[in-house]
């Protein structure tokens, strides 16, 4: 996995509600098939800081550069509205904490998957069919479920779901925001474990976002801690979480560890 | 109803109107399949009864022009009636039921079978224009998914009537995209007369009143039906002739003949099977 | 040869002719004068001239018997025949402080300058069925004039301490939109919504009015003013270099208040919604303020949730005239799409059925759920 550009290079970016930072001076790179974790308590900006990363939310300062798949550097600020949109659908993919916000949930699970094919010019039927059928088996969906609407499925099944529709046009970044949250903790492991190997073997860029540091400790590669808008810590996911520096860290780790 | 009809302008509405009204309908026609949002006015008789068509047919007419109007194919139902009607007392049009004479044809639901041919202008009744409106129903979200070409959506529809039924089960009002751009809603026409929109020497003009947007098909412009490469669009067929005049690949109404299921099939276009019924007279 | 679709001509002279007849009622009695509609059925002809959206009490009486009291027919009638009217001009907005009320009243001061005034209500009726010849007096009664020293809005007595919002746009004032004239796109200005409110149907802004006060996106309103009366309508000339008075109208104006929490920019302070009605229409006039302010909760920062708070859904079916027009074109004929659905539905049948047969000639499996 070698790569002489980062994927996703960040200098000084912050994004403003009104009058307050959501979150402000963030710096990092994400290199190609890593994995970032942002963890943080809630209302310390990690969201904010998705969405302004993903481009959900605007920029209000600072830049945000991607390097494409085409090998071009964009200065994702300054993209139109249509090819911020031509990233979702073909570079990103997007992993809501409910899945509601991700799917279609009257639209059948082949549909579901199905749509990011054809919003990208799929145009056979049995193709698409077949390679959702593909995809749902790699989540560990039944085949029989094909033509089931989200609506009639589990949790812990929207939620792959919603990580098929997201990796079937073979994304290079997903920005996962709190994914496992919503789920009982058996169903959480089954979960993270999905993503981990999928994540592996697709060489995969991610950043997730979420409030628990088990679940930064066993899928990123590293970790960066955010309090009040800005990034606290950061560094290696074992080296912020075993021998946490700042004493925020340190009181986010041990109050793990006690509870 | 009225009869006096002094104080009115030429084809009802006012110069400015008609200003305003062609200006749109030249935008359409120069971006094929786009609904162009204009100023809708009222005319005398109910919003979704071809008060669209109707201010597009006013805004085009002229003295040398001989209309047509037909609802479901027919010159002679009463709102097709009526609309003719209201032209002749406004724009002292001459009307014709034949549709090789007409100059201006305005419709409700069809396409006549006789060929269209260069010169003639189509202007279609349109209640709802948007072809996403039922699976989005924001405006500001349509626009934004026309704007960006961002079609998945519609294809998610047809996918799923494929999964459901092992075809696509939309009969009429079936999508078209428009010189391979903008998806565009036919108006609810049968999907047996989406063909004859593909490249139709024609003008084909819409007009939605009550929503309030007018759209356009120059001639010679491609219109697809959109289907899959394993599930093609399919026009409907009939397996019988017509019951009058004996045509086939034609447009049939079902017509109830009595109580116990009877049934007869006949054209739905009326100057058609006039014609056709005429001539198998002739060779008889 | 079948002929059931020929004698659409001939059927509808006979249904002119017929309706006619019934709206002509008892030939023993006399017919409906119009100019006594557009006297003794005042609010009737109100409301009529406010969702044609044309000042004309002669025409849309006439429009009411024409319409055979059918209201959103009269209303069609008034719009039909406005829109075939040249227009010269846009009016100078009218100063409806400067309006000597007939009625005005207050429910947020007990006493304000100009006093509350109760005019004329069916507020305090007893709601008993009375004889007309002998309900009242047919002069008004003394005591009626507007006093002399005017009477400020209530909303600008609050402006004055700058604890409700101002009356001017904020950016610029610009140029209000002509939704009769310009296609209006969402989302709109406020002036275009405002435009669209004043035709909208008074039954459909009610329960909307309605729903935000039961709490489907509550916004606490007062009834800071209602106010009736006479104002004149000016227009300027450009050759005369001054404005002109072209007559008189009368309205209704409503203006709500309603709470506003502030923010860290702006102190908490009053807004507002607004309601205006051509004649005595005060329950159009308090619907539309209530709908007005509901919608602004966008520009006010507010949670918007419930359907009074949704610009598209509100003015996309607020008009009468479009609703009943899309709603009442299901009696035209749709024999087409109708068969084209009935071929679909009885293949589908019958591709239901063959699959049953073939499932139950395997086995007894419910394969198809």
């Amino acid at each position: 996995m070698t790569a002489d550009l980062p994927l996703l290079e960040v200098r000084g970016a912050g994004h403003r509600y009104g009058a307050r930072w959501g979150c402000r001076d963030i710096d990092l790179d994400l290199w190609p098939g890593e994995v970032l974790a942002v963890v943080g308590e809630s209302g310390s900006g990690k969201s904010t800081l998705l969405g302004t990363l993903s481009q959900r939310l605007s920029l209000t300062e600072g830049t945000i550069r991607y390097s494409a798949a085409g090998g071009e550097i964009l200065d994702l600020a300054k993209l139109r509205e249509s090819e911020v949109r031509a990233l979702w659908r073909s570079e990103w993919g997007f992993v809501h904490q409910d899945a509601a916000d991700g799917l279609r949930m009257h639209v059948s699970a082949g549909g579901n998957v199905g749509e990011p094919l054809m919003a990208t010019g799929w145009r056979h039927y049995g193709n698409i069919r077949a390679t959702a059928a593909q995809w749902l088996e790699r989540v560990e969906i039944p085949a029989d479920r094909i033509d089931d609407p989200p609506v009639t499925f589990s949790g812990g099944m929207r939620q792959r779901l919603q990580i098929a529709r997201n990796l079937v046009v073979s994304p290079r970044l997903v920005f996962m925001d709190e994914p496992t949250s919503g789920l009982d903790v058996s169903v959480q492991a089954r979960l993270l474990d999905l993503v981990r190997s999928l994540v592996a073997d697709l060489g995969l860029a991610v950043i997730i976002v979420t409030h628990d540091l088990a679940v930064a400790r066993l899928i990123s590669h590293r970790t960066l801690v955010m309090k009040d808008g800005n990034v606290v810590e950061s560094g290696l996911t074992d080296r912020v979480l075993d021998d946490p520096q700042g004493p925020y860290t340190q009181l986010l780790v041990s109050s793990i560890l006690q509870g | 109803m009225s009869t006096d009809l002094t104080g009115y302008n030429i084809a009802y509405l006012d110069e400015q109107t008609k200003r305003m009204l062609r200006r749109a309908l030249l935008k359409a026609v120069a971006i094929p399949g786009f609904q162009v949002p204009f100023a809708s006015r009222e005319v005398p008789m109910p919003r979704g009864w071809g008060t669209g068509g109707v201010q597009v047919t006013a805004a085009i007419i002229g003295t040398g022009d001989t209309l047509k109007v037909i609802d479901q194919g027919a010159d002679d139902t009463t709102n097709a009636v009526s609309i003719r009607q209201f032209f002749a007392a406004v724009a002292h049009a001459s009307t014709t039921t034949r549709t090789s004479e007409a100059t201006v044809i305005q419709t409700r639901h069809r396409i006549p079978e006789t060929p269209l041919t260069e010169g003639q202008t189509i202007v279609y009744q349109v209640p709802m224009p948007e072809p996403l409106r039922f699976l989005e129903p924001r405006e500001t979200e349509t626009r934004r998914l026309h704007a960006l070409a961002d079609y998945g959506l519609m294809y998610v529809k047809l996918y799923e009537d494929i999964a459901r039924y092992g075809h696509i089960a939309q009969t009429y009002s079936y999508p078209v995209m428009v010189a391979g751009r903008y998806l565009m809603s036919p108006s609810p026409i049968p999907s047996f007369d989406n063909p004859k929109m593909h490249q139709s020497p024609a003008l084909q003009l819409f007009g939605a009143g009550r929503e309030k947007r007018i759209y356009a098909i120059p001639p010679y412009t491609d219109v697809e039906s959109l289907g899959f490469e394993d599930y093609p669009f399919e026009p409907q067929t009939f397996d019988d002739p017509c019951a009058i005049c004996g045509s086939t690949g034609v447009y049939l109404d079902e017509v109830i003949t009595d109580d116990k299921g009877g049934s007869m099939f006949v054209c739905s276009d009326t100057d058609h099977c006039e014609h056709a019924a005429g001539q198998a007279e002739v060779t008889r | 040869m079948y002929v059931a679709v020929k004698g659409g001509e001939r059927a509808i002279a006979n249904a002119h002719a017929l309706l006619a007849k019934e709206g002509r009622g008892d030939p023993a009695l006399s017919p409906l004068n119009p100019a006594a509609v557009a006297g003794q059925l005042g609010v009737l002809v109100a409301r009529v001239m406010t969702e044609g959206s044309l000042y004309d009490p002669e025409l849309a009486a006439r429009a009411i018997v024409q319409a055979q009291g059918d209201v959103l027919e009269a209303v069609t009638l008034i719009r039909s025949y406005r829109t075939t009217l040249p227009r010269f001009g846009y009016t100078l907005p009218v100063d409806t402080a400067r309006l000597p009320p007939q009625r005005r009243i207050s429910a947020t001061f007990k006493d304000l300058p100009g006093g509350q005034q109760l005019g004329a209500t069916f507020d305090y009726t007893h709601r008993l069925f009375t004889d007309r010849d002998t309900a009242g007096p047919a002069s008004a009664p003394d005591g009626g004039g507007p006093p002399d020293e005017g009477m400020p809005r209530v909303s600008d007595l609050l402006g004055a301490s700058a604890l409700i919002e101002p009356d001017q746009a904020l950016d610029g004032d610009p140029e209000p939109g002509d939704l009769t004239r310009e296609p209006a796109v969402f989302p709109m200005t406020r002036a275009e919504r405002l435009q669209s409110l004043a035709r909208g149907d008074e039954g459909f802004l009610l329960a909307l009015g309605y729903s935000t006060q039961r709490g489907y996106g509550n916004n606490h309103p007062f009834a800071g003013e209602i106010r009736v009366g006479e104002v004149d309508v000016e227009i300027e000339i450009p050759e005369l270099g001054y404005p002109v008075p072209v007559g008189r109208v009368e309205l209704t104006e409503c203006q709500m208040v309603n709470q506003f929490s502030g923010s860290a920019d702006t102190p908490a302070q009053f807004t507002r919604g607004y309601g205006l009605a051509f004649g005595r229409s005060e329950r159009k006039a308090m619907s539309m303020s209530l709908v007005d302010r509901s919608l602004r909760a966008g520009e006010l920062g507010e949670r918007a949730a419930a359907p009074a708070q949704d610009e598209e859904f509100v003015i996309s079916h607020s008009d009468n005239v479009q609703a009943t027009g899309f709603v009442e074109h299901l009696k035209l004929p749709h024999y087409v799409d109708f068969q084209a659905e009935l071929g679909l539905v009885r293949r589908l049948n019958a591709e239901f059925r063959e699959r049953a047969e073939g499932a139950s000639g395997r086995h007894d499996g419910a394969e198809e759920a």
